[in-house]
């Protein structure tokens, strides 16, 4: 972690990111808009070369919190074994922040994902369709809005009558 | 709000010049995907030139349930994600939220949970390498796997009363200690167990058929499995030295002799390969652990009230009621730090991390998995792509994909 720290002070500047750890993770917190700068360094420079985790959390109902979403990114360095998690909180109306697909394509079906339950639209992602939930579906049911019980929603659906199929 | 059907998969008539292309819907209801999964396969005669994959047909939102079971409950949903080894799920979560409230496990506790997570790894590799074999065609190695998994699945009864999903883990500690006659029946097992395995070895390894139909099929390379985040026996295969239990430790594998099980070819039988080898490691780890269980208690002292205290203390002692009655009111419960954090363990399919959010009441604030079926499942088209129709079952079937897990 020192040596991350260390290649991140020289390109940026110090109040550009948090350093923070809670028992074995350790964090970063960034800004959403500078992600992509981030990751490159982190990717190139500081050798996390796996994208072992992408998600994210609706800290609506969250004690104290001031911004809506943060988006988790957990990296791993296959070579050392080491891990970080970067955060950048995103806030509504338009949830937005830059793909990470350009550095590990494993972000492909994860970000997916995350645009799937959370309505977080990732820039430059190629495929950004919903994953899980049928394309028809309008809202995002992990957003903590999103009712937890409920009457379902198969009257949302349209029914196909066997003259019309 | 009026609905509007979505754009559907590409088809033909997005390429007119391809006309000689057709589409072949694959599932989700098909032999070859075990579960419901869907793949839409566009086709130059036998030839897939483009796959995309589709999904959701299992997703009941056990994320959204885990927001609403506390950390004890959520062990019933957490067991049917991969249900092919619902211990190891357990094993997942329960070491994220100890980790999360800060708690060291007793060593017994410690290794009962590696017994019975490697005989879950030992279970999940079975029905993998024995449903690989059967899609190519040999019955004879299922059969064979199949009754060792019932013989596991036994075990899992005398421990738990339950076969398939025990719900066997609590916080901090187990729901009941293990029994003497447990361990013999584990002992009596291994010799049994390591016989069946020669025989399917010896039933594919040299078997002409079954390495037409996996070698050189769905090649992996290690700086694509590292890329697009594979882990597990897939990763391993491809040749990237990843295994969380020696990298990481977590429970007792520091005290045990095992190797980390690697291959080089990154296809459907290095995959394959990997995983008899690492059923041998985790007999490896099995008998260590059976001969050295340590004694004493399997849960955590009952005075820091985070375990739920046996019937017997419940019963005839006042502090095991009142810790009883702690942890199932619904005002009282835990009172686990304000905080996240994210816990991963090396599960058969590879790494299973738990993300946990708490907000300091007795459930959790969001309760994230990284289910290894789901990444896996990104890879195949890019496995897939440039093989015949007929190899569609050798890479399903060696990446291993529970729908359960994938969907959620």
């Amino acid at each position: 972690m020192a040596s991350v720290t260390d290649i991140l002070t020289q390109r940026f500047d110090a109040d550009a990111f948090k350093v923070s750890q809670y028992r074995d993770n350790p964090r970063l917190l960034i800004e959403a808009s500078r992600v992509y700068e981030f990751m490159k360094v982190l990717k190139t420079e500081c050798g996390f070369d796996m994208l072992a985790e992408l998600t994210a959390v609706d800290y609506l109902k969250y004690p104290n919190a001031k911004d809506r979403y943060g988006i988790i990114y957990g990296l791993t360095n296959t070579t050392s074994g080491e891990r970080l998690w970067v955060k950048a909180m995103v806030n509504d109306p338009e949830p937005t922040v830059a793909s990470v697909y350009p550095f590990w394509k494993g972000a492909d079906w994860l970000e997916r994902e995350v645009f799937d339950m959370f309505g977080i639209d990732f820039l430059g992602h190629p495929d950004l369709r919903r994953i899980l939930m049928p394309p028809e579906f309008t809202t995002f049911p992990l957003r903590k809005d999103y009712p937890l019980r409920g009457r379902g929603e198969r009257h949302n659906f349209q029914s196909i009558t066997r003259a019309e199929g | 709000m009026p609905l509007t059907l979505a754009k559907p998969f590409p088809t033909v008539e997005d390429s007119p010049n391809q006309e000689y292309l057709y589409t072949l819907n694959f599932g989700p209801q098909h032999p070859a995907t075990h579960t419901t999964l869907r793949l839409v396969l566009t086709l130059d005669g036998e030839t897939i030139v483009k796959c995309v994959p589709d999904i959701g047909y299992l997703h009941s939102g056990f994320e959204k349930l885990g927001e609403d079971l506390d950390y004890n409950q959520y062990v019933t949903v957490v067991d049917r994600m991969n249900y092919i080894s619902p211990i190891y799920n357990e094993i997942a979560w329960f070491n994220t939220v100890e980790k999360l409230m800060g708690i060291e496990l007793t060593p017994r506790c410690k290794y009962i949970r590696t017994i019975i997570g490697e005989l879950a790894r030992v279970s999940d590799h079975l029905l993998c390498v024995g449903a690989a074999a059967l899609d190519l065609g040999g019955i004879t190695a299922f059969l064979y796997a199949f009754n060792q998994r019932e013989k596991i699945y036994n075990i899992f009864e005398t421990m738990a009363g339950q076969r398939f999903h025990p719900s066997y883990l609590r916080v901090g500690g187990l729901m009941v200690d293990v029994t003497d006659s447990w361990i013999d029946q584990i002992r009596s097992f291994l010799p049994e167990f390591q016989k069946t395995h020669a025989d399917v070895c010896r039933l594919l390894n040299r078997n002409r058929i079954f390495i037409d139909r996996t070698k050189g099929v769905g090649v992996l390379t290690k700086e694509e499995a590292i890329n697009r985040s594979a882990t597990g026996p897939v990763a391993r295969a491809a040749g990237v030295v990843r295994d969380v239990r020696k990298d990481e430790p977590y429970l007792a594998y520091e005290d045990f002799d095992f190797k980390v099980v690697c291959g080089k070819g990154g296809d459907c039988l290095a995959r394959y390969m990997v995983r008899m080898e690492e059923m041998r490691e985790s007999i490896r780890i099995i008998q260590q652990a059976v001969e050295n269980i340590p004694a004493g208690a399997v849960n955590v002292d009952v005075g820091d009230r985070l375990t739920i205290p046996d019937k017997t203390a419940t019963y005839r002692s006042i502090e095991g009621l009142i810790q009883h009655f702690e942890l199932f009111m619904w005002n009282r419960r835990w009172k686990p730090p304000v905080e996240e954090l994210y816990g991963a363990v090396e599960a058969p399919n590879g790494e299973l991390g738990f993300y946990v959010v708490s907000d300091g009441e007795g459930k959790p604030y969001r309760a994230r998995t990284r289910p290894p079926s789901f990444i896996h499942f990104a890879l195949f088209p890019l496995l897939i792509e440039g093989h015949q129709i007929s190899d569609v079952p050798a890479v399903l079937g060696s990446l291993n994909i529970i729908a359960a897990e994938l969907d959620r």
